[in-house]
């Protein structure tokens, strides 16, 4: 097991910069996931880790040992890949043993782990057959009893469940967490997925363009995203995000835009301050977002554009002036298309994120939890 | 039930037995024509290889065609030569195995890591080589048969098969590198990475892992070569004028230029111990073959 740490980090393919100057350490046992878009560096991280790529600038150590240089071969890690690339040609059984084999393990020795690894995963009967033979799910247990028959030291996996059907997603989930829990190994998981990564990772570094946008625990992520690319990408539906601009004139905060104004409570003020005079993107999620039917002078009204029922919950898009907004509802709404609603905001559950930068800025609502958003449909 | 009745002739339309029969019959009208060119097209190849066999049994064939009796006079050659002109039957056949065999493992042993480089690694020249290549399989090998004679003589190969295989092999190479190329391409980088991940060395992966996966672009260019390199004759004739190198080629090259006249049935008979070996190897190794259109990823992960 091992302690992982990334110092600055790059990868340059060329005049393209996949990974860029990325900081991070990876605590003995802990299990993080590189969550981002597609082409966003966090396969090209994992190949770097795993030694097939050597890294452009910046160091990775494994405990306090600098790897750049040791080939894989060296670095005790287990990876498993999104297409599981087992070897079509070998049996289960030695696909399995391949990396002991390698190690020129003794006979009995590799018998007997292989065995080991294939009954933790559920696979011993598969044990004669060839890869062709097996369904997704049982490759996908082969590959990750290939990667951690040889005890690894870190273990990688590159997005290991968007091959498998939704129900037996789930299973292989909890799978790899009970395992990895129980082994104790060190665990990188790279994913696209961010309910993959939410539910399995101890912490979730995003990323964007070869940047950590965010490093934090699952449940800060979605509370506290750090800026606007975060609170787009974590959360489904997405988080509403309106443009506004913050006023003050009269001692009144507030944000404004086309038919809609939000009264902040004066004591928001001095928190928003770095914001005065400039453009802000205020950011609600669908499942933060109420609304009453009837008439509440001083809320924002809005009226009920589309329903679409989602079993347990209902998404309701509604229009406020120009914007058009979401808003997810347990079961079903008494709302119907065309009725004019009353939005109820509570300044907890309020994203603000400067404008131009699209850093998160502080409402310093923690402090004063309990005052409202006082709220008022504009003209 | 009435609604099952009104139901009935639309399902019924399907199983008339009258137009079943009347399909039947146009499909089998069909296949008797595609049979029927088929054969008229095949007929001279199929009259040409039975001329062989009539002629190379029989005392006389009658206008050419109608055999008139049997007899094994013309296979003596296999036990006694037909002339002392003639070097050793057997010497030659091993010759000309040699030959092949010789073929066989150059392009296997050449173009088999050759191919691993040009689809696996990035080196500077990468793409000149690989168009290069295809240029000089366009090229004509019989343009290059003086400069290459003068090649052998200096490097003292005339009058042997390796010089014969070499030069051969290399112009098949590309051939045989493309083909290769191919079936590399078709294996994914990540069986690669892992079997790296794995704990294999560079080499140790191209053998455990990538070899065992490219076996049937082995076996077919392997059998190509097997079967050119058996019937070469252009290369043989010109670079062997030592009877003890020659291959069968050249012996029946002898028999339609010997000086005194032509013995048909002689040469039906050693064209037939010519042919032979290569069907029968054909035959076995065919099934190796057909997998080359299907591509190199059976069943891949």
């Amino acid at each position: 097991m091992a302690r992982i740490r990334l110092e600055g980090l790059t990868k340059a393919f060329g005049p393209v910069v996949a990974v860029n100057d990325v900081n991070l350490s990876i605590e003995d046992g802990e299990l993080l996931a590189l969550l981002g878009p597609s082409g966003c560096g966090k396969s090209t991280i994992l190949l770097m880790l795993a030694g097939i790529y050597r890294p452009t600038r910046g160091d990775i150590y494994f405990d306090d040992q600098r790897v750049n240089d040791v080939p894989p071969k060296g670095r005790g890690v287990g990876l498993v890949f999104q297409s599981y690339a087992l070897y079509p040609h070998m049996t289960v059984f030695d696909n399995i043993a391949f990396p002991l084999r390698l190690r020129r393990a003794k006979r009995e020795e590799i018998e007997r782990r292989v065995r080991e690894v294939a009954r933790t995963a559920q696979i011993e009967e598969l044990l004669a057959r060839k890869p062709s033979q097996l369904s997704g799910g049982q490759q996908q247990r082969v590959a990750l009893c290939r990667a951690l028959v040889k005890e690894p030291e870190l273990l990688l996996l590159d997005e290991p469940l968007s091959n498998l059907d939704a129900r037996l997603r789930i299973e292989t989930r909890t799978e790899i967490k009970r395992l990895q829990r129980e082994l104790g190994i060190t665990t990188i998981l790279v994913t696209h997925d961010q309910i993959e990564a939410l539910t399995m990772a101890d912490r979730i570094a995003v990323m964007r363009s070869g940047v950590i946008e965010q490093l934090s625990k699952p449940q800060e992520l979605y509370e506290r995203p750090a800026n606007l690319f975060v609170a787009s990408f974590i959360g489904d539906p997405p988080m509403n995000l309106v443009r506004m601009e913050f006023r003050n004139d009269g001692g009144m905060p507030r944000l404004e835009t086309a038919g809609l104004t939000i009264q902040l409570p004066p004591s928001a003020r001095p928190q928003l301050e770095r914001a005065e005079g400039r453009e802000v993107v205020l950011g609600v999620r669908p499942e933060d977002l109420r609304f009453r039917t009837e008439p509440a002078p001083g809320l924002p009204v809005a009226q009920v554009f589309m329903l679409e029922p989602l079993g347990r919950d209902t998404l309701v898009d509604m229009r406020a002036g120009q914007q058009s907004i979401r808003a997810l509802v347990p079961g079903s709404s008494e709302a119907k298309i065309g009725d004019t609603v009353y939005l109820q905001l509570e300044v907890e559950k309020l994203h603000v994120f400067d404008g131009v930068t699209g850093v998160r800025l502080d409402l310093g609502a923690g402090e004063q939890p309990a005052l409202r958003v006082e709220a008022k449909g504009g003209a | 039930m009435p609604e099952l009745a009104q139901n009935r002739p639309a399902a019924g339309l399907r199983a008339d037995p009258r137009v079943l029969a009347r399909e039947r019959r146009r499909e089998r009208a069909l296949a008797f024509g595609v049979y029927a060119f088929l054969i008229i097209v095949s007929l001279p190849l199929v009259a040409g290889y039975g001329w062989l066999v009539l002629n190379s049994f029989s005392t006389e064939l009658v206008h050419g065609v109608w055999p008139e009796g049997f007899t094994l006079r013309h296979w003596r050659f296999l036990w006694e030569p037909p002339s002392d002109y003639y070097p050793d039957l057997w010497r030659t056949t091993w010759n000309t195995l040699w030959l092949a065999i010789g073929m066989t493992v150059t392009m296997v042993a050449v173009a088999t890591p050759t191919a691993y480089a040009l689809s696996r690694m990035k080196f500077r020249g990468r793409s000149l080589f690989l168009a290069l290549t295809l240029i000089l399989h366009a090229f004509p090998g019989i343009t290059l048969l003086i400069a290459t004679y003068y090649v052998l003589r200096t490097l003292g190969l005339l009058n042997s098969i390796p010089g014969v295989f070499l030069v051969k092999a290399a112009l098949m190479l590309p051939l045989g590198v493309w083909v290769m190329k191919g079936f590399y391409d078709a294996i994914s980088w990540d069986v690669e990475m892992s079997a790296l991940v794995d704990g294999a060395s560079r080499i140790q992966t191209w053998y455990k892992v990538m070899l065992p996966q490219v076996m049937p672009g082995v076996a077919s260019i392997s059998i190509f070569s097997f079967i050119y390199g058996w019937s070469e004759y252009i290369y043989v004739i010109t670079f062997i004028q030592d009877k003890n190198a020659w291959t069968l080629s050249s012996y029946i090259n002898s028999i339609v230029g010997d000086y005194r006249f032509l013995d048909y049935g002689l040469l039906s008979a050693t064209a037939l111990f010519y042919i032979a070996p290569v069907l029968l190897f054909f035959f076995f190794t065919q099934k190796y073959l057909m997998r080359v259109t299907i591509g190199g990823t059976k069943g891949g992960s």
